[in-house]
């Protein structure tokens, strides 16, 4: 007993000649069916390349164009050339010319023999398929396809679309229950011929010849009516993009092929001497049984097909420019914002760092430069601290600092006094999470050395600029994680909040918070805010700071943070 | 949402109106006709592009007095898979011209006309690329620029372009990476035939903004070590990184403005815009070597660059001071892997 293979060749005759000689000087029948449409030439010098071997066939050539039953009616052919002339074959294995055998003919007979008579072909319902590309799964039996989807995109496109408006539908034959599968399979003498000789089949035929892509629905079809033991997978390795199209081997491949344990791996490119050189001299049959296992392989693909598809998110590059909202992830790593706490704890970032141990900046889009970390003049990715560089093009800035940075989380301050261009971009980022103390910014003025009148005006720029800040924060569209006090709020009680974004920002940690950051003086700062009303500004993102008085009541009880677990 | 799959540029045409088209049509026409004129600036020293067979890949380039480079930029890219290199002189007076016409796979132009009046090569390389690369994979590249794309260490070039034309991408990206040196360019004098990347290893992974061309549609990378150093008060004026190298030619098409841009447009969509990744690759680029003072010192004589030679002063005026592109935060290459990873190429759905 012994397994025929049966060829479907259209380009690089050549390896589909070494492979053919392989598998026949392996005691394997061979019929090989090669496209109409190649040329004379070429057709003429492969079977006189393959003259010398008495088990190969050759069969009546057809036009197979891509999802047209031309395939179909080659293997068909084909196949029952193999099934008449070599009554020695058990099982039938279909093949392409871009196929390798990755193990030797002897371990796939000894696997064959183990399994008499099982038909390995995948063979899904149309419901439970998923991989159709262009949404055509069911329809593939019940419209019409006149049009050529290679050469008339948008004809075979308009068509499709019409039939489903005008509620089209063929009657697909009593006792047919659509199959789709992959369309390389391996099926016993008794299954094929059982569909070769079926007496209804010049009307099946008939009906499969105006299905779309009948190659991968035909067998897979009427092997359900024929066959009592159908494994529904195909034996031949062969995966496919996101377009549809097979993934093609290289020679760097080898070792995942090697280790994978398939029969026959599909498609390798012509020109990768190292596969054809080590697969096709390869008998050293180890008669280990080893089921294939394709599973690194589906890895490697699934992982391309990702990368294609969805990307890596926050990667902004010459060939990965999302939309906006289309991002998957607008930046690559979580951050934090953090408005006002630099103005009312002295040295905030120092403690931040210990408390978190993530990398805390300084003002980051501050007006005359970037405030990096450590004053660093660089950073990481070669990010230069220019102020006009960062605010040529901010958005840049920030994605790509934390591209650059990704594995350690980012924390900087930003306030009203910064460029304020990105406000929109971080409220909308999901990786962003923004704490807010409004009016804050006062402390410093406060602390200033400078005439009133300009204290005051300042005062007046910034709070218009922080409440617009606070209006982004609030649209519905944000996604940033946000929170918000006012300074009068925040200093009654500093430690319940700062511990609440300590622990979001490292959740494993669940450290308590043993020294509190220091906060900055405001003996008489209520005074200060009750001179900027007097002097005819309304300074309302403090929250109500009782005039007069200091307002520090809170603070005798820092050391023993108030945590509700 | 329905991701869009498709690598062609039906729904682009689309979305652009019919006039911008025309427009584009009219440009594109305009382009070709001007190749159509230089062609008589050029002067073949030897022809041998009756070698050239329907599926070779072609390699065009200009260049001037770049002879100590050539011998390992020849090297270079026959190792990747180039079968015949079609090469336009800029009048070169140090044996560029001779060594050249000595090859077996270079056919050679000469021209003693003005670069820029050619808009810096491109008019020669269109009508060259117009008359030969019809139908095939041409890299168009300078020599100081070396193309590197995904997995080229185990397949070469051929299995990149027959994965193209399978998947039915016309136009391959490939960005302008700047290697520098440690210290000042001239420590470590370039010899002929070296790996100019044993001398300049360096570059810069993450300062790279990018803008999207509305009229083109292509993206526009500024940034690296150039923009880091000579134009922090001029960002607008750092020179363009984009670049498509590696195009399968219709005598129909032309590249704009150097190899950053082509039309038609659909040509420049080399990036995806709902969130993927598409294949690209990078271009190496060995400028900063131990000839560049002097190259920087001839051009502004000859004043025949770019936007009249800003570039160049601005590198003389960071020259006589010895800049040293390093920083701490500079990566060292090792190989394309290492580029894919930090994301300044990717493999896109090959694998």
């Amino acid at each position: 007993m012994t397994v025929g293979f049966v060829m479907l060749c259209h380009t690089s005759l050549d390896r589909a000649s070494q492979v053919a000689r392989h598998w026949a000087a392996r005691n394997c029948p061979v019929v090989i069916h090669v496209d109409y449409r190649v040329k004379r030439k070429a057709y003429d010098s492969l079977v006189k390349s393959l003259a010398d071997l008495p088990n190969i066939r050759f069969s009546g050539r057809h036009a197979c164009e891509w999802g047209t039953w031309g395939i179909v009616a080659a293997t068909q052919e084909a196949s029952t050339i193999m099934l008449r002339d070599f009554p020695a074959v058990r099982h039938v294995y279909l093949a392409s010319g871009s196929c390798l055998p990755l193990r030797p003919a002897d371990e796939l007979l000894a696997y064959l023999a183990e399994r008499p008579r099982t038909d390995f072909i995948e063979s899904v319902t149309t419901e439970d398929v998923g991989w159709t590309i262009g949404g055509l799964d069911v329809e593939r039996f019940t419209l019409r396809f006149p049009f050529s989807w290679r050469k008339h995109r948008r004809l075979f496109d308009g068509y499709v679309r019409l039939q489903r408006r005008l509620h089209f539908r063929r009657r697909i034959p009593a006792g047919i229950v659509p199959h789709l599968g992959s369309q390389w399979w391996c099926l016993t003498r008794q299954t094929l011929s059982a569909i070769l000789e079926n007496p209804e089949r010049a009307e099946i035929d008939r009906y499969f010849r105006r299905v779309w892509i009948p190659d991968e629905s035909y067998f897979q079809t009427m092997v359900r009516q024929v066959s009592a033991n159908v494994e529904s997978r195909s034996l031949t390795l062969s995966k496919f993009d996101f377009q549809g199209k097979p993934h093609i081997f290289y020679d760097d491949h080898l070792q995942l092929l090697r280790r994978s344990d398939c029969f026959v791996a599909r498609k390798i490119w012509p020109h990768a001497d190292r596969l054809y050189k080590t697969f096709l001299s390869r008998d050293d049959s180890t008669q280990t049984l080893a089921e294939p296992n394709p599973g690194k392989i589906d890895r490697l693909f699934a992982k391309a097909v990702e990368r294609r598809t969805k990307g890596r998110p926050g990667l902004y590059m010459q060939s990965r420019h999302p939309n906006e909202n289309w991002e998957n992830g607008r930046t690559a790593a979580p951050y934090s914002v953090f408005a006002g706490f630099a103005d009312l704890f002295e040295n905030f970032e120092i403690w931040l760092g210990k408390a978190t141990g993530t990398r805390v900046h300084g003002h980051l889009f501050a007006e005359d430069r970037v405030q990096f970390a450590g004053g660093e003049k660089t950073y990481n990715g070669a990010l230069c601290d220019s102020a006009t560089m960062r605010d040529y093009n901010p958005t840049s800035f920030l994605t790509n600092l934390i591209w650059n940075t990704r594995g350690e989380r980012q924390c900087f301050q930003f306030g009203p006094a910064d460029n304020q261009s990105l406000r929109s971009f971080i409220a909308g980022d999901p990786n962003a999470q923004i704490s807010v103390i409004s009016g804050a910014w006062a402390i410093p003025l406060f602390h200033a050395n400078s005439n009133f009148g300009e204290i005051r005006k300042e005062a007046a720029r910034l709070q218009k600029i922080e409440a617009e800040f606070l209006n982004t924060l609030r649209s519905p569209w944000v996604k940033a994680r946000v929170r918000s006090w006012t300074l009068a709020e925040f200093v009654e009680n500093p430690m319940e909040p700062l511990q609440t974004i300590v622990d979001e920002i490292s959740p494993r940690a669940m450290r308590r918070l043993t020294e509190a950051p220091h906060l900055a003086d405001l003996t008489g700062f209520g005074q200060f805010l009750q001179n900027l009303r007097n002097q005819g500004m309304q300074p309302v993102l403090m929250g109500d700071f009782p005039t007069g008085n200091d307002p520090r009541p809170s603070t005798s009880r820092r050391g023993r943070p108030y945590l509700v677990k | 949402m329905i991701p869009r799959l498709k690598d062609n540029s039906a729904d682009e045409r689309a979305r652009v109106g019919v006039f911008s088209r025309y427009v584009m049509r009219l440009a594109r026409k305009r382009w070709r006709i001007r190749a159509f004129r230089k062609r008589r600036e050029l002067r073949p020293v030897i022809d041998r592009v009756n070698l050239i067979a329907p599926d070779h890949i072609l390699l065009f380039s200009t260049l001037r007095n770049e002879r100590v480079r050539l011998p390992y930029f020849l090297r270079y890219y026959r190792s990747l898979g180039v079968n015949q290199f079609l090469i336009v002189d800029n009048d070169s007076t140090d044996g560029s011209r001779e060594y050249l016409a000595a090859q077996p796979d270079v056919s050679l132009w000469t021209s003693k006309h003005s670069y820029k009046r050619a808009r810096f090569g491109v008019d020669w390389l269109n009508w060259l690329q117009m008359k030969y690369a019809h139908g095939h994979w041409a890299l168009v590249v300078d020599p100081d620029e070396f193309f590197v794309y995904p997995f080229c260490d185990t397949r070469p070039l051929r299995a990149l372009t027959d994965w193209l034309d399978a998947s039915s991408i016309k136009s391959f990206s490939a960005m302008l990476l700047d290697m520098y040196p440690k210290g000042p360019f001239d420590v470590t004098p370039y010899q002929e035939g070296q790996d100019p990347f044993e001398i300049a290893p360096y570059f810069d992974s993450g300062n790279y903004v990018i803008q999207r061309n509305r009229k083109f549609g292509n993206l526009w990378i500024q940034g690296g070590p150039r923009m880091r150093m000579f134009f922090q008060d001029l960002p607008e004026r750092a020179p363009a990184l984009n670049k498509i190298p590696l195009v399968k030619w219709d005598r129909d098409y032309a590249y704009v403005s150097s190899t950053h841009m082509l039309l038609p447009r659909g040509l420049n969509q080399v990036y995806d815009e709902w969130g993927g990744e598409k294949a690209s690759g990078c271009l190496l680029h060995a400028k900063f070597l131990d000839t560049f003072a002097h190259k920087a010192e001839e051009e502004m004589e000859r004043r025949q660059h770019y936007a009249n030679s800003h570039e160049y002063r601005a590198y003389r005026a960071g020259i006589s001071t010895q800049p040293d592109l390093w920083c701490k935060w500079s990566e060292k290459y090792i190989n394309w892997r290492q580029l894919e990873i930090l994301g300044l190429m990717s493999k896109g759905n090959w694998a």
